[in-house]
């Protein structure tokens, strides 16, 4: 009974808010409107927990992320007290890139994904150069003269790595990380929408999007860029927040997410609403399942996902075959 | 009913009574922010509804925030908003039993530059209040629309009551005769501390001295410090003074008005670099 009561009064209250906030936007902005027309100015989704139409999602998202781009990697290690890091590295763990590898790292923002990635490949390559020198002392002198030809004639593919983005300020932090790291060779900075990629199809090896795609208003958009850009045989990788399988530790997470996150916005990067705007957004995005089923629509196959952290953050897999 | 509502809903900011009242309240106060000005779901524009747990990380965070860096005035804005609550209370029944405090308080005026007529304070006679104020301005180089918005007083009359101190800070600089270094906002922070009671003044007044050399600590401790909290306790409150119909009213006038002693001795002044 009580149960029912709840989900009426919340219905209600969510018919009078989309209302009241349709209302206050028609008399700022526009005239009148319909509810049933097709253009992106009509049509609501959501901006965390506030109804928005689906232009005004992207500017707002644009703005929150140009406000937090300076203060964005602090945030970041003081939100999950570092284990940003390890999703990070687990990411890169799973992926297991061979050199050689072309990555397209969506939403890319301050490089973290990419930096790894260049990282991970450097070392896989001079495993593989330490291997082959390792083996290679008991060659006969013929075979170490073929080498030799080989090296001359046809050098090993390099790694590259391209960061997209849509936000010209994260892109601006990345790449003065990029510089105060030292890391330049095969990195490449790109402006550019998800859900419209400035790549031809068939490009790349891998492709990344790290807690990028629950700020995308189209979804299924960029899901079917990503198996567009992708070769044949390439990985799609998305690392999100998720849904947390164990309900007491969803309370633990619930409770800090929204008592404490805003809190340190507010105190670190003097932002409070982007950082609400953050934890509100991570409540919408579809749960582990529901956003696997998006993913096998798109067309990708052996779709798998992992949990991290008790379903705090999924990394999903997909492959395009 | 409403015990049973989880826990999270009163953070959410569909709070639908607010917003039906607030989308049909004019804006008085505007606000820099974007967010601020189409959707704003509290009880003025920039406001932010927070719980009790919420406020009180606010105002150690915030502390620590501002000693760590005393230029994050969003900080010490902060600080004060999240500690305020009783004092912001006591000084505005104090302005409510003032006839002048009353006028302020229906009529809500704002100081900012675009509500200032400049060009007429800068033709006012030498060492009228307007005159001295923009002179004041200038000098410093400070503007009065760099004061933060306030965010987390959860009073619509309270929060007026807290953006106008911050507004009138710089007024009372003038009042005062203190330029704004350190050693001159501490005499002022001592003045505003006895006058208002707010937590973030006296935190001010306290640890602000921390940061000044021998000479200036001696200063203050012998002649200005004495001299501000004698002012403080003496003068008419000065949040319920309509300052905005007294640019013309000469200074010297206004300081005997408020009881208001002129300093005894003026901290050098260091001409900003522009």
């Amino acid at each position: 009974m009580a149960a029912s009561v709840r989900l009426l009064v919340r219905q209600a209250i969510r018919l009078s808010h989309r209302n009241i906030t349709v209302t206050a936007a028609g008399v700022s902005a526009r005239p009148s409107c319909r509810c049933f027309s097709e253009s992106a100015e009509e049509r609501s989704t959501h901006f965390g927990f506030e109804t928005v139409s689906e232009a005004e999602k992207a500017k707002r998202v644009y703005k929150v992320f140009e406000n937090v781009a300076q203060k964005y990697d602090i945030m970041n290690d003081a939100m999950s007290l570092g284990i940003h890091r390890l999703w990070k590295d687990m990411l890169l763990h799973a992926m297991h890139p061979q050199p050689g590898a072309r990555l397209l790292d969506v939403a890319g923002g301050t490089g973290d994904i990419s930096f790894r990635f260049l990282e991970y490949v450097r070392s896989q390559r001079e495993r593989q150069q330490r291997r082959a020198v390792r083996f290679g002392q008991t060659l006969s002198l013929q075979d170490i003269s073929n080498s030799y030809s080989t090296i001359e004639t046809d050098g090993p593919r390099e790694s590259t790595a391209v960061v997209c983005d849509i936000n010209k300020e994260m892109l601006k932090v990345g790449k003065e990380k990029a510089e105060s790291l030292g890391i330049t060779a095969g990195l490449s900075w790109v402006v550019g929408d998800a859900e419209e990629l400035p790549f031809d199809d068939d490009q790349f090896d891998i492709y990344t999007i790290a807690f990028g795609i629950r700020n995308v208003t189209h979804i299924d958009q960029a899901l079917q860029e990503a198996l567009r850009v992708l070769k044949p045989g390439g990985r799609f990788m998305c690392l999100e927040f998720s849904k947390v399988t164990n309900p007491l530790l969803a309370r633990l997470y619930d409770a800090y997410s929204f008592q404490i996150i805003p809190v340190l916005g507010e105190v670190i990067a003097g932002d409070w609403k982007s950082y609400q705007y953050l934890v509100e957004s991570i409540r919408k995005f579809p749960s582990q399942e529901e956003f696997k089923s998006m993913i096998e629509d798109a067309g990708f196959y052996c779709v798998q996902y992992y949990n991290f952290t008790g379903g705090v953050v999924a990394l999903h897999s997909g492959f395009k075959l | 009913m409403w015990p049973l509502i989880p826990f999270r809903w009163i953070n959410r900011r569909r709070h639908c009574f607010t917003v039906s009242k607030v989308v049909c309240v004019q804006q008085l106060h505007s606000s820099s922010t974007e967010f601020a000005n189409i959707h704003y779901d509290g009880l003025y524009p920039g406001h932010i509804p927070t719980t009790t747990v919420q406020k009180a990380l606010l105002s150690i965070g915030s502390g620590v925030a501002a000693l760590q860096n005393p230029y994050r005035h969003d900080m010490v804005a902060v600080l004060g908003e999240t500690t305020g609550h009783l004092a912001l209370i006591k000084l505005r029944d104090r302005m409510r039993n003032d006839p002048e405090g009353y006028a302020v308080l229906t009529e809500r005026p704002r100081i900012r530059l675009s509500t200032l007529d400049l060009t007429k304070m800068a033709s006012l006679p030498d060492g009228s209040f307007g005159r001295e104020y923009l002179r004041f301005l200038e000098d410093n180089d400070v503007t009065p629309d760099s004061r933060a918005d306030v965010k987390f007083v959860d009073n619509e009359e309270l929060a007026y009551v807290m953006q106008r101190y911050r507004e009138v800070h710089d007024l009372l600089h003038t009042l005062l005769g203190m330029p704004t270094n350190m050693l001159g906002e501490v005499a002022v922070k001592w003045f505003e501390a006895t006058q208002t009671g707010l937590p973030m003044c006296a935190l001010g007044a306290v640890l602000g001295p921390l940061r000044l050399n021998a000479s200036r600590l001696q200063s203050l401790f012998t002649s200005l410090g004495p001299w501000a909290l004698q002012n403080g306790r003496c003068a008419r409150c000065v949040l319920s003074i309509f300052y905005e119909r007294r640019w013309e009213q000469s200074l010297e006038d206004l300081r005997r008005e408020l009881n208001i002693e002129p300093p005894p001795v003026i901290p050098k002044a260091k001409k900003k670099k522009t």
